[in-house]
């Protein structure tokens, strides 16, 4: 059959940032700015829903973000696909298209059958309201009718398993009820074409297997499902299709498999898990010369991601020309936003007051499994001399993914609030209550 | 199933709005119980944790009134036609407070829906004219302090009260036409929702609320009906105080701008529509 669920042509969709130009610096500039500035605001503003051509050339600039470009596929009835790809891939403004919420700038979308999104659970949940009439607002915002939703009221609320608090205003609820209640809501759409983004991570362990249940039933019920997700572990089980999208492209449609180990290995330049530089571009000072960095698995291979119970070396090989007086080699984990997560240094003999001979030399720093998160990290490298001088200044040379395939339902799916997530051994005596 | 099966729509979303229509009615009432709920909402959390509850609905044109009646009524003697000021000024109050209280809220609801516009799709328009329904209620308790007080003061309506319902159809088309003018451009240009209150509150003076028409100059008294509420305040009065005749040619001109306005509103509201997820 030639019939697509879902059909998208060159879609591109273009975001304009409204960014405002920088601060003047003379009085006169500063008073004229201040005078210009409700027309200049006026521009700006009217700016952010122009897009005709004839402008786009001349502001073709900083501007403009284009969150798709160019992508195509069809997909089938019944077919569940995952999407996958880094933050900011344009995961999120693809299913943002799907669902109507924003408009494609070129290409368009053909879709069969009523979409419902999961962008984001609980949306229009009100706090005074109970959760009796919320799981209506909610339900009908949702695009469900008033009769859909009274014949599936006592599903929703048994499947949430807060039957008891129902009547209960939503604001006197934790934050796991409402989000449970919430979810149930969603999960008793019955629609053609159902979008999921990352809702699967929500609630407790329980209640996500719960949850992923049910995500299977919709889909063996002949639904089509388009699912976003960082959690590898749940789009291998759930879909059987893979689409991967990088700075707003496709850039691969196969199965899920080939398309997660693409992903998986892939990566772009930035983040490549090797950096090599020859004597004339390498970072240097005259005592020193930086010559490459690389990310190492146990097994010996160069990488850019690693599962979060893999332990991975980094090795950094350098070149003393001229003997430095208590050489310190520094290391730092750094969140994408640059904030530094742990540090550490290879400067184990410097309170001896040792000189470091010119020679050759690799230096190993062991990162032990289980300690970060599953996150992507910067490696911000650097050396200096203590109290004497700073030789090759620290700066971010690689970007690290760690991921975590495990199927995960045993622990909360997807990222752990904080920058690490180390296991810690929990034990639990029963007490006698005398502290 | 199989009924099912030949009923599934076809969606196209491309740049270009395919659906050239004003305002897509079917699709609005497909989304009825959305409406419903939504003004069903307004009015249940609008009051929510608050000791008065509901009589906040009265306070406000039952103090304007009693200031007003104080302040120009007593003071300053302005002529209330034949009938006590305090009545002239609520008969007016009644459907101004409506008006403005549905165009304040219509002025933020956007903004104030953001979170369900990035995350779901629903007919927009929805969004603007939902609390011009709500205030149906606040509009509907505050009528009924207006026959107490037409009982009270003895005052008979004329046969033209059967008129009402039509005044109040037009001011709910006026609020909802300048509502989503207000409403589309608040989204984009944040100035609307700090403008709006202070036009809002202009827009009083240029209403017979606290005066009667007659004391504009005859020539400009049409200029003067262009706006609706004109019509729509001294047809209640005409109406419910027979202060005077029926303002048929304030009404016909206000009916007219009612409608501009409202599809006026509607076509900027459904231009701009495609854009709100992108600027909110």
């Amino acid at each position: 059959m030639s019939i697509n669920a879902i059909k998208v042509e060159n879609l591109s969709k273009r975001y304009r940032i409204g960014s405002e130009k920088q601060a003047r610096d003379t009085l006169a500039e500063v008073i004229s700015d201040w005078v210009m500035r409700p027309i200049r605001n006026f521009q700006r503003l009217r700016n952010l829903t122009k897009f005709e051509a004839q402008e786009l050339e001349k502001m073709e600039a900083e501007d403009i973000i284009w969150a798709l470009r160019d992508v195509s596929f069809e997909i089938k009835p019944g077919e569940v696909i995952g999407v996958i790809g880094k933050n900011g891939a344009g995961k999120s403004t693809l299913l943002k298209i799907l669902s109507r919420i924003t408009y494609p700038t070129h290409g368009s979308v053909q879709l069969r059958g009523r979409v419902s999104s999961l962008l984001e659970v609980g949306t229009g949940f009100h706090p005074e309201l109970t959760g009796r009439d919320n799981v209506f607002l909610n339900g009908t915002i949702l695009g469900m009718t008033k009769v859909e939703i009274d014949r599936k009221f006592d599903e929703i609320v048994d499947f949430s398993g807060i039957s008891k608090f129902i009547d209960t205003p939503v604001k006197f609820y934790s934050s796991g009820m409402g989000v449970r209640l919430a979810f149930s809501v969603a999960a008793h759409l019955e629609p053609e074409i159902l979008l999921i983004d990352e809702v699967l991570s929500v609630g407790d362990a329980a209640f996500q297997k719960k949850s992923l249940g049910k995500m299977e039933e919709v889909s063996q019920a002949g639904r089509t499902v388009l699912f976003v997700s960082h959690n590898m572990g749940a789009v291998r089980s759930l879909c059987s299709r893979g689409l991967l999208l990088e700075s707003g492209a496709l850039t691969m449609d196969d199965d899920v498999d080939t398309v997660i180990n693409q992903y998986l290995s892939s990566k772009d330049v930035s983040s490549m898990g090797r950096l090599n530089w020859s004597e004339a571009d390498a970072p240097q000072d005259k005592e020193l010369i930086l010559y490459g960095i690389e990310m190492v698995s146990e097994s010996g291979e160069v990488k850019t991601s690693f599962q979060i119970d893999e332990g991975f070396e980094i090795r950094i090989h350098y070149q003393i020309v001229e003997e430095v007086r208590n050489l310190r080699l520094y290391l730092r984990f750094k969140t994408t936003m640059s904030e530094t997560v742990f540090a550490t240094y290879e400067d184990a003999q410097i309170q001896q007051g040792f000189n470091r001979k010119p020679g050759h030399y690799t230096a190993v720093a062991k990162i032990p499994p289980n300690v970060l998160n599953n996150l992507t990290y910067r490696i911000y490298i650097g050396f200096d001399s203590p109290g004497n001088k700073v030789l090759i200044p620290g700066k971010e040379y690689l970007e690290v993914d760690i991921i975590d395939t495990s199927d995960g339902y045993r622990y909360v799916p997807g990222a752990f609030d904080g920058p690490i997530r180390p296991i810690i051994e929990w034990q639990v005596d029963e007490s006698d209550g005398n502290g | 199933m199989e009924n099912k099966q030949a009923e599934i729509k076809k969606i196209i979303i491309d740049p270009q709005d395919t659906n050239k229509k004003v305002i897509n009615w079917k699709e609005l009432f497909q989304y009825k119980d959305l409406f419903f709920f939504l003004v069903w909402r307004d009015i249940k959390t609008r009051y929510a944790q608050s000791v008065l509850g509901v009589g906040w609905a009265i306070i406000q044109p039952v103090f304007s009134m009693i200031v007003f009646t104080i302040v120009f009524g007593n003071l300053a003697k302005v002529n209330s036609e034949g009938v006590p000021y305090a009545i002239f000024s609520y008969t007016a109050l009644v459907p101004w407070t409506f008006f403005s209280s549905s165009l304040t809220s219509a002025s933020g609801s956007l903004i104030s829906s953001k979170n369900l516009i990035t995350k779901v799709y629903f007919p927009r328009l929805v969004i603007p004219i939902a609390p011009v329904l709500g205030k149906l209620v606040d509009f509907g308790i505050s009528f009924l302090i207006l026959l107490g007080l037409m009982v009270w003061f003895d005052v008979k309506p004329t046969i033209w009260a059967l008129m009402v319902p039509v005044f109040i159809i037009l001011m709910m088309l006026t609020a909802a036409g300048i509502g989503m003018w207000l409403t589309a451009l608040s989204i984009q240009y944040r100035d609307i929702r700090y403008g709006a209150d202070f036009f809002i509150q202009l827009l009083m003076y240029a209403s017979p609320v606290i005066y009667a028409t007659s004391i504009i100059p005859e020539k400009y008294q049409i200029l003067y009906a262009l706006n609706p509420m004109v019509g729509v305040i001294e047809g209640f009065r005409a109406a419910l105080l027979g202060t005077r005749t029926m303002p048929w040619e304030f009404l016909g001109v206000g009916a007219l701008m009612a409608i501009a306005f409202f599809l006026s509103g509607a076509l900027y509201f459904r231009s701009m529509e495609r854009y709100f997820a992108d600027v909110a």
